[in-house]
């Protein structure tokens, strides 16, 4: 029997690994977005009281986030260590390039995995900066002192350049999710054919969900805080 | 009879060692009713004619079922129709005037070795790791001894169909054998027949598949479009579930 890594860095492994660590990260998605939907209030105390009820778990968050720290290192591994296959596999390249369709899933968010995942990584790191690390502003709600990060959030997003590249990086996303969801239950084996073109249907809407709800965010915010207030 | 005149843009490399190059040739005596190979045997009898070297490609049966014939035809392993091998493709699908580009299957594992020839004898090394079932010797055992359900004979045959041509792997993005290789274990893991080396061959032909140099399968399912026994991704998925229990379990 192949040892545990022979099995990790195979071809099947390697896919196994970033599925399931995919798919773990956008169960994180989706509670991200609810959560932060509350931002779309224009009273700051239910968000800042998520967000505070969030960092009351303590180490228990810092775990979580340590797994996911984890989750998005094996993703992105797997990920390059596919891209630097393929181009070894074919050194040389076709002059003409077709799609065969009927069956194919080739599309160009399935072409663009590499690309689109590496715009979000740089994304995510701007993201934490911006936010999780970023400007510390203190509010009191109920005589209880946390973070005001319903402030800082709106501040943010008073700057058009930075809502446009949110706009920009969660259109990627969309793209990255709609070949990457159907393809995690492939990549675990999980084919069947009545079920994949469900899953596959899912995929994109979940893509199309996901990306809408966190490109309206900052939309939804600039035009409060600046549109809305501006013409009063 | 109605002629058609083409315009082939071909592959041509020496050897292996050569680099190669993309050669223009017009062709005025096409008729609709020629194969794509019966094309490129009346080019050939041209260049022959005019003292030049003859477009090499591989072809063997000329009917579809044994694999040899191979080419990417603007751009897709074995042409524009479904399930349809490069020898079964006839020249009505194109029209007078058209432009063809073909070139060679293109992967590191399937090195040219002339023209639009490639060796593919990677896949056989995988077949040896393990496409293979441990059978008595002696004289023929009854038919129908072992009872098997029609639904699971009907998928294994499906998986059988496999001509191992490699046109998968030349439509991949990434160049994975992911197809071929899954159609032979879900070929033997269906039936009873195939369980003694079950969890030895889904390791083995896995590692073999891998050791040849072939890339990781990104599912874009291309593979399946341009198959012309349209073998299914269903058993890419069902190789990686054999690949886990034979891990796991």
């Amino acid at each position: 029997m192949p040892s545990f890594m022979t099995t990790v860095k195979s071809s099947v492994g390697k896919k196994f690994l970033m599925a399931i660590t995919g798919l773990a990260m956008i169960i994180f998605l989706i509670e991200h977005l609810t959560g932060n939907f509350l931002l779309l209030q224009s009273d700051p105390v239910p968000y800042n009281k998520y967000a505070h009820f969030l960092l009351s778990f303590g180490w228990l968050l810092i775990v979580a986030e340590l797994i996911l720290v984890a989750f998005l290192v094996i993703h992105m591994i797997s990920g390059i260590s596919v891209f630097l296959k393929k181009r070894q596999a074919r050194p040389v390249g076709y002059h003409v390039q077709g799609n065969a369709g009927g069956p194919s899933k080739k599309t160009f968010a399935s072409t663009t995995m590499i690309y689109t995942g590496i715009i979000i990584f740089v994304f995510l790191a701007i993201h934490l900066k911006t936010f999780k690390f970023g400007p510390y502003y203190e509010t009191t709600i109920d005589g209880v002192v946390m973070r005001d990060l319903y402030k800082l959030v709106s501040e943010v997003f008073r700057d058009p350049l930075y809502v446009g590249g949110y706009v920009v990086a969660m259109i990627l996303l969309g793209f990255h999710l709609r070949h990457g969801f159907w393809s995690a239950f492939q990549s675990l084996g999980l084919y069947h054919p009545r079920y994949m073109p469900i899953i596959y249907g899912l995929g994109i809407l979940i893509a199309i969900m996901l990306a809408v709800g966190f490109l309206g965010i900052p939309i939804w915010i600039y035009v409060r805080e600046v549109v809305l207030k501006g013409a009063i | 009879m109605k002629k058609m005149t083409l315009h082939l843009r071909i592959w041509r490399q020496k050897d292996a060692n050569t680099p190669g190059k993309l050669v223009s040739y017009t062709l005025n005596d096409v008729t609709p009713e020629m194969s794509f190979l019966e094309m490129l045997d009346v080019l050939n009898e041209h260049l022959v004619a005019k003292g030049e070297e003859p477009v090499e490609f591989d072809n063997d049966c000329r009917e579809g079922i044994c694999g040899m014939c191979s080419l990417v035809i603007n751009g897709i392993p074995h042409g524009p129709e479904h399930a349809t091998a490069t020898c079964q493709l006839h020249m009505r699908h194109f029209k007078d005037g058209d432009t063809i580009t073909i070139e060679p299957f293109r992967a590191k594992p399937f090195p040219v070795v002339k023209d639009l020839v490639v060796d593919r004898s990677a896949f056989d090394r995988i077949l040896a790791a393990g496409g293979y079932i441990s059978v008595n010797a002696g004289s023929a055992p009854d038919a129908n001894s072992i009872p098997i359900p029609k639904e699971v004979a009907d998928e294994a045959m499906d998986a059988a169909a496999c001509i191992g041509c490699g046109a998968c792997v030349a439509a991949c993005p990434n160049a994975s054998a992911s197809l071929f290789v899954s159609a032979k274990i879900s070929q033997l893991a269906l039936l009873p027949q195939g369980q003694p080396e079950r969890k030895r061959r889904a390791l083995r032909m896995i590692e073999q598949m891998d050791r040849e140099g072939f890339g990781d399968c990104s599912n874009h399912a291309e593979c399946e479009a341009v198959c012309p026994k349209e073998i299914s991704i269903a058993h890419i998925a069902r190789m990686r579930r054999e690949y886990m229990k034979a891990m796991l379990c």
